[in-house]
């Protein structure tokens, strides 16, 4: 446990060493605000929720957690600091979690910023606002989903570029899999019940019910489940290039 | 203290060490040799647990790396090829974060931390990124997170590389201090440097020992018409003759 502490501590520290933090959380911010004023019409809508503010996550997440995640493991490789981590007494998993706690938290701190948002919603009217907390649970653990996701393609490469890109296109995949449009195409091609089993592997369907609040134990297994599975394939990248 | 036998390390086609087997016990300071390429680093990484065998066991201080790595890492103080270390961090904050992990904490942490800065001299440095360092300072950072545990087996891949000749001498007079009561595993491309402070020397050439015995030996396999770096003459001839073969 205290490997993990120190391990994490040096981790958070490092988001805060470089303006990059700063420089990634006002992006957030910004984008964020963006989407939920001008595309999500949150004023128009006439309505006291933050369902204009949820529905853009994903879109935000997409391109943003992989710029979170790409360091990871490619800028140790890269550095060679890995050589140094590896070879202290520690094992896989407290490194593997470690890093990936700080980014989650670091993340974290990105989404509890927007709280302005929540204010906002509570000056101007009456909402439901365990409909919020869920929300933001449900965004939080998307984002570990995704910096899952980035954390294991951050081991397969020393090069930030390809690990960023390349878990843009991963993520990309898994949205799209959910999004409308695209399980109607698919649909027209696939029997009824993979079609369900298909959307289901989406991040998009699950998180959406989070996000108007209703919080079911699917949803929340789909999400713990991907960041597991990540996370253990993260380790099993990291213990293959040790023997290859 | 380290016990190696019949290690091997394949990369795809390519064979960076082939069947090589050899013992260090403590009280010794082994200075590993050969020529670019030859397999030494790679030997050195397999020991610390960095990468894993294709065939083989290592053994230190009686755990078996593969078996036992964290009993095995917690027992080696590490100095990697080219000494990496996070750039961002100060030379203090690194340091600490290295003492922590080797599960020292409070009061302790900053007596390690002291007495290993105190070693190598990086009192000036303490509270600058690591970034900003010179390759000598880095060097330094690089041996001091080695040291603060005060281990039983050193691995030292090119300790003096880029030091200027002062350090130089500082680094070998630590190294020999220290040698006494620890198992040393040093690699380097100075063989003034094995006459200095090594007590044994192993040449490896395309993956296999040519050599391994005292530095005197080593030398005195030179023919007596020459009379100045004999170590030299040596190295070559192991290392270069049997490119045919």
């Amino acid at each position: 446990m205290r490997h993990f502490t120190s391990i994490l501590k040096r981790e958070l520290a490092g988001y805060f060493a470089t303006p990059l933090a700063y420089v990634f959380i006002i992006f957030f911010l910004l984008l964020a605000g963006l989407f939920t004023f001008q595309l999500g019409g949150f004023y128009e809508r006439g309505q006291a929720d933050m369902a204009p503010f949820f529905a853009w996550h994903p879109w935000l997440y997409l391109f943003l957690i992989p710029a979170v995640s790409m360091r990871l493991w490619a800028e140790e490789r890269k550095t060679g600091t890995i050589e140094l981590l590896v070879t202290l007494p520690i094992t896989l998993p407290q490194a593997v979690l470690g890093k990936f706690v700080a980014a989650w938290i670091f993340t974290g701190i990105a989404l509890a910023l927007t709280f302005p948002g929540w204010l906002t919603v509570n000056y101007l009217g009456d909402p439901d606002n365990g409909a919020i907390l869920a929300g933001y649970c449900g965004s939080f653990l998307m984002a570990g989903g995704f910096l899952a996701i980035g954390a294991s393609v951050s081991a397969l490469t020393k090069n930030q570029v390809i690990a960023f890109i390349v878990s843009v296109v991963a993520c990309f995949f898994l949205l799209l899999l959910g999004f409308p449009p695209v399980v109607e195409i698919y649909s027209g091609y696939l029997p009824g019940f993979l079609v369900e089993l298909v959307a289901s592997f989406s991040f998009q369907s699950h998180f959406e019910a989070i996000s108007q609040g209703v919080i079911e134990l699917q949803d929340l297994l789909y999400f713990v489940t991907l960041i597991a599975l990540f996370l253990f394939a993260n380790g099993l990248i990291l213990d293959h290039k040790k023997a290859a | 203290m380290i016990e190696i036998r019949g290690l091997s390390k394949h990369f795809g086609p390519l064979v960076a060490v082939r069947d090589v087997s050899f013992s260090v016990r403590r009280g010794e300071v082994l200075g590993f040799l050969g020529p670019n390429g030859a397999g030494k680093s790679t030997t050195m990484k397999m020991i610390t647990g960095f990468q894993a065998p294709t065939a083989g066991r290592i053994r230190v201080g009686g755990h078996d790396v593969a078996e036992e790595p964290v009993a095995v890492k917690s027992r080696i103080g590490y100095l990697p090829e080219g000494a990496p270390a996070y750039p961002d961090m100060s030379c203090r904050g690194f340091l600490r974060f290295v003492a922590e992990i080797r599960g020292f904490h409070g009061r302790e942490r900053e007596r390690r931390v002291a007495e290993a800065v105190a070693k190598v001299h990086l009192e000036g440095v303490l509270h600058q990124p690591i970034e900003t360092l010179s390759k000598g300072y880095k060097r330094r950072v690089g041996l001091a997170q080695a040291l603060l545990h005060d281990p039983d087996v050193l691995i030292m891949d090119e300790p003096t590389d880029g030091l200027d000749p002062n350090q130089k001498h500082e680094v070998r007079s630590l190294i020999k201090s220290m040698g006494k009561d620890k198992a040393i595993v040093l690699s380097t491309h100075i063989l003034e440097e094995v006459e200095a402070v090594c007590t044994r020397a192993i040449i490896i050439n395309r993956g296999s020992i040519v050599f391994d015995g005292t530095p005197e030996a080593m030398a005195a396999r030179a023919p007596k018409e020459i009379e100045r770096n004999r170590l030299d003459w040596v190295f070559r001839s192991l290392t270069t003759s049997d490119v045919e073969a």
